[in-house]
């Protein structure tokens, strides 16, 4: 069933459905819908990491060494906790300044720099191109093997096949073309590629997919659980010392660390994974499930490596069969023919996966940071004076695509066979990490300088190629293998794998040992040595304080420009409809229209057309292009140092007006709350002098009458004179009663009370009282019950306040009470810390309504208007405050119809 | 949750999974043995690694 039409066809379709997703992806972003909003599409992109070298190479290089695969994957899941510190600032500069790649990104950060641009280009192409092979490698050798089915026939044993039948040559090509046709069918502005981002999110899973499917079958249905394969590999001597693999090897510990750090650098530095994880993002926040779900991406695609690398190699114990086919060859074995094909589906999408972004990426670095810088320079070419180069652009890019695929055949037809899959994929990594320094030091260092990001990256790049590209290419024949055995012109020190004598190390770690004390020795050495330009020292501003200024560039600009001039330059490289459009939208955040001769090209527009440039062609280029359309003034290095001091003094300004206001705002509020009381006291005191005065005229106005009416008639009847003089003496009594209250009150409210506070035993007060009352209590027939414990804690008060604060109880519950069956209870109890008393009534109760209201001053019970006052109204509210001088509370609980009852607590002595 | 939090929870996450994942702690699993009938050193890897994931799962995706 698997003839070689059969596999084809498959894989056709599979990149047909490819295509097909993305297609449909991109019409969804067109439409407003992305499916790259989501963040898990965000996070499985991510996982483009794991290319044809996870899914084929894992297990090879778990069934040389045990472990050694693991470090690869457990590096990313420890740099991915730091990337909400660092990839979050890197994103956020990324955005702001439009960055196109990695290499625009280091250019732009060391003064817009093509050199530097430039420079990162050539290594990363140069350092990629192995990587590449690797790929073509894994899809041509497992076709081969597949082919070759129910056979399992090595490749490396058919011999190198003339270039015309190489099947990798066909791939590399196809490849080409489906990449062309997936990346740069038309010139995004933001280089964002959605339709891409999905189909790498969907070739995450198909790949997961296939090897789990694989893992499940070796672990299960050839073997039986994990248990057993270790299980069997114990007992067989070469397979049981790969179970505790760190034993006697020297320098094995010194390698883990070291592939470790190579990785947690390659997750950030690999040009593909640049432009999936930055280029690509749409939205910060999607880091935050990224940070978890891909680690348990690249967790789940590696439990079944060990069980896969040891069923193989029990399953073919002589060693003819590689161990990078494995994951290949064991269900081939097995007679799984549609596993097999599951498996090289599975291999062909983490190949494709990584061979689509990483020549996007590099295409969009060549294009942009190598060439363009050069071509616009060559006054020959009349570049810049082109109407519409947006077909060039294009053009440049698929170029660079067809050659790198095809640097990466060549490199496989050198040097491909030497290496096993893993060690091709580390000298990639090796090459990439040389970024680290310029990039990490570039976001969080201000000091660092283009001299010295240049030194570094090139002696980074000098001791890669010569301890890991020349080795390779010496293995592959290419060169005298004398040079590695006995160094250049024999001189023993400088041998390329064991540089000034260091031996003992892998030569990984060798070549990461000597290339990074060269990187990071000089990019310090020569940037602390050295000093910055204008340009150089604006944008290391822009880049380590992006969090704190808000606004990028603008403020360092210059110059006279022209708006139609910058609109021209902007048409030349993003199309003219796109470039009317984007302007227009800049006039309209402005309330201007566009074209109109009021959009002034000041600095800010300036920086905005070199922005939405940048974005196009890269910073340099962008830099290039709006120097030759516009007057500028060069600044020197004074003025940009001024201008920083400015808004760094202008930052601190503001920070301090901001504290002053703030406190202004507190006390203006302070005072505002404060002024509000006075007017409600105010307000108070208005109120309770109207209210005296009403309350003191009525028994003056009944006084009064009666009076009159016993002036007037002199012949009144003694026994209705004495009712009138009656009435007058009581009205006068009450009028004493209410002009003592009010003093009373007043002396309480202001404190001028005097307080003769003294020990009291509340139970003897409460006695006492009770005895005086009892005689009133008596001759209106209200039965006085009593509910007192034999004795009370003493409490702090003033005897005759108490005693005050009781009579009124007493006599409200009296007046209350019905005459003949009421009944009133008074009961004293000792509760935790204070004591209570209660006065219980059996008369008409509060309304519920009134309840808040009866400790109010003047508060009467029933309707005033009608009926007489029974009270002055200030009875309850003077017993309250005396009450709560004492520390205590007083309220009252009361059903309608079924009595009252007023309670009162005092705080005990402290003992 | 703030975002200092979030960063210090992260960071020192990492710093952790450097030390789970180096000389010596390393070498203390690199014995004979097995858990499970998985050797040691492995289920230590696979184990560490998986709560290493859980914990910054949930220093990332939980707001207090």
């Amino acid at each position: 069933m698997l003839q070689g039409w059969v596999i084809v066809a498959v894989s056709f379709a599979y990149l047909g459905l490819l295509f097909a997703i993305a297609y449909y992806a991109d019409k969804r972003a067109d439409s407003g819908r992305p499916v790259i909003a989501s963040p898990y599409v965000y996070s499985l992109s991510l996982a483009v990491y794991a290319t044809a070298w996870t899914f084929y190479g894992s297990v090879g290089r778990a069934a040389a060494d045990g472990v050694g695969f693991l470090p690869i994957y457990i590096g990313p899941t420890l740099m991915i906790a730091l990337w909400w510190v660092v990839m979050r600032k890197i994103l956020r500069i990324s955005k702001r300044n439009r960055i196109t790649s990695l290499a625009d990104f280091v250019a732009s950060r060391y003064g817009k720099s093509a050199l530097v641009g430039g420079v990162v280009t050539v290594i990363a192409v140069i350092g990629i191109v192995p990587y590449i092979s690797l790929q073509l490698k894994a899809i041509s050798s497992s076709y081969t093997i597949l082919v070759h089915y129910p056979g399992v026939v090595m490749p490396a044993t058919l011999g190198a096949a003339p270039i015309l039948q190489d099947t990798a040559l066909w791939v590399a090509l196809i490849l080409a073309l489906f990449t062309i046709a997936f990346g740069t069918r038309h010139l995004d502005a933001a280089e964002h590629h959605p339709g891409m981002v999905t189909a790498i999110a969907f070739e995450s899973l198909v790949k997961l997919l296939a090897f789990v499917a694989v893992g499940i079958f070796v672990t299960w249905g050839i073997y039986d659980g994990f248990g057993d394969v270790f299980g069997r590999a114990a007992e067989v001597p070469r397979l049981s010392q790969l179970l505790m693999p760190l034993e006697g090897v020297a320098g094995a510990y010194a390698s883990w660390v070291w592939l470790t750090i190579l990785s947690m650098l390659a997750i950030m530095f690999l040009p593909r994974q640049f432009q999936v994880a930055v280029i690509e993002n749409v939205d910060e926040s999607h880091l935050k499930k990224a940070i978890w779900v891909f680690p348990a991406y690249m967790l789940a695609i590696n439990i079944f490596v060990l069980p896969i690398a040891f069923g193989g190699r029990l399953h073919f114990p002589l060693g003819d069969v590689d161990a990078d086919t494995f994951v290949l060859t064991l269900p081939m074995v097995e007679r799984q023919e549609l596993l097999a094909l599951l498996v090289f589906i599975g291999g062909l999408s983490a190949a494709t996966g990584m061979v689509i972004v990483e020549t996007i990426a590099l295409s969009t670095m060549v294009c942009n940071d190598l060439l363009m810088p050069v071509l616009l320079r060559l006054k020959r070419l009349r570049l810049a004076e082109k109407p519409d180069l947006t077909g060039l652009l294009l053009a440049i890019r698929r170029g660079v695509i067809v050659l790198v695929l095809l640097l990466g055949y060549l490199y496989f037809r050198l040097a491909g066979e030497a290496y096993a899959l893993v060690s091709i994929g580390l000298i990639s990594f090796a090459a990439v990490a040389q970024f680290a320094p310029a990039v990490l030091g570039g976001i969080f260092w201000r000091g660092a300088t283009r001299s010295g990001a240049l030194a570094g990256l090139l002696a980074g790049f000098a001791i890669w190629l010569y301890t890991l590209l020349l080795p390779a290419l010496a293995r592959s024949g290419w060169l005298p293998i004398a040079f590695l055995d006995h160094g250049p012109f024999g001189i023993e020190l400088l041998k390329p794998l064991a540089l000034f004598g260091l031996t003992a190390l892998d030569q990984i770690t060798h070549a990461m040992i000597w290339s990074m004390v060269a990187n990071i020795g000089l990019y310090v050495g020569v940037s602390l040595a050295g000093t910055q330009s204008a340009a150089e020292r604006r944008q290391a501003s822009v880049f380590v304080d992006v969090f704190r200024h808000e606004s990028g560039g603008a403020r360092f600009w210059r110059g006279t420009a022209s708006a139609r001039d910058l609109h021209l330059v902007l048409a030349r490289f993003t199309g003219a409809a796109a470039a009317e459009a984007t302007i227009a939208d800049y006039a309209n955040s402005r309330g201007l229209t566009w074209p109109s001769e009021e959009l002034i090209a000041d600095a800010e527009f300036v920086h905005f057309v070199e922005t939405q440039l940048a974005g196009a062609i890269g910073a340099s280029s962008a830099r290039i292009m709006i120097a030759s359309a516009v007057k500028e003034e060069a600044l020197t290095l004074d003025e940009v140092s001024a201008i920083l001091d400015e808004a760094s003094q202008v930052v601190l300004y503001s920070h301090q007006l901001k504290q002053k206001s703030r406190e202004l705002e507190a006390a203006t509020a302070e005072l505002r709350a404060a002024n509000a009381r006075l007017k409600e006291l105010d307000r108070l005191k208005d109120d309770f002098i109207s209210t005296v005065t009403h309350e003191l005229r009525t028994p003056l106005t009944s006084i009064r009458a009666f009076s009159e009416i016993l002036l007037a008639d002199p012949n009144l009847a003694l026994a209705e004179r004495k009712n009138f003089l009656g009435i007058i003496t009581r009205e006068t009594e009450r009028l004493t009663r209410l002009i003592n209250q009010v003093l009373d009150m007043a002396k309480i409210s202001s404190g001028r009370a005097e307080w003769q506070m003294t020990q009291v035993d509340v139970r003897e007060v409460v006695a006492d009282t009770l005895a005086r009352m009892s005689q009133v209590f008596k001759e209106k027939g209200v039965q006085l019950v009593e509910h007192l414990p034999p004795r009370a804690p003493p409490v702090l008060a003033d005897v005759d306040r108490l005693i005050q604060v009781l009579l009124n109880l007493l006599s409200n519950a009296l007046k209350f009470s019905p005459e003949g069956n009421g009944r009133v209870e008074v009961s004293l109890r000792v509760l935790s810390g204070e004591l209570r008393v209660d006065v219980h009534d059996n008369g008409p109760g509060v309304r519920r309504q009134d309840q808040p209201f009866v400790f109010d001053k003047f508060w009467q019970a029933g309707d005033t208007l009608v009926a007489k006052p029974a009270g002055t109204g200030l009875g309850l509210h003077i017993s309250r405050q005396i009450v709560e001088h004492f520390g205590g509370r007083m309220w009252v609980e009361s059903e309608e119809g079924a009595g009252a009852c007023f309670s009162f607590t005092l705080p005990l002595s402290p003992q | 949750m703030k975002p200092g939090r979030r960063t210090a929870r992260l960071v020192a996450l990492a710093m952790l999974g450097c030390m789970l994942f180096n000389y010596p702690i390393l070498a203390l699993f690199n014995r004979p043995g097995t858990f499970f009938g998985v050797p040691v050193l492995y289920a230590w890897i696979f184990g560490a690694w998986t709560v290493l994931i859980v914990l910054m799962a949930r220093a990332v995706e939980h707001d207090d």
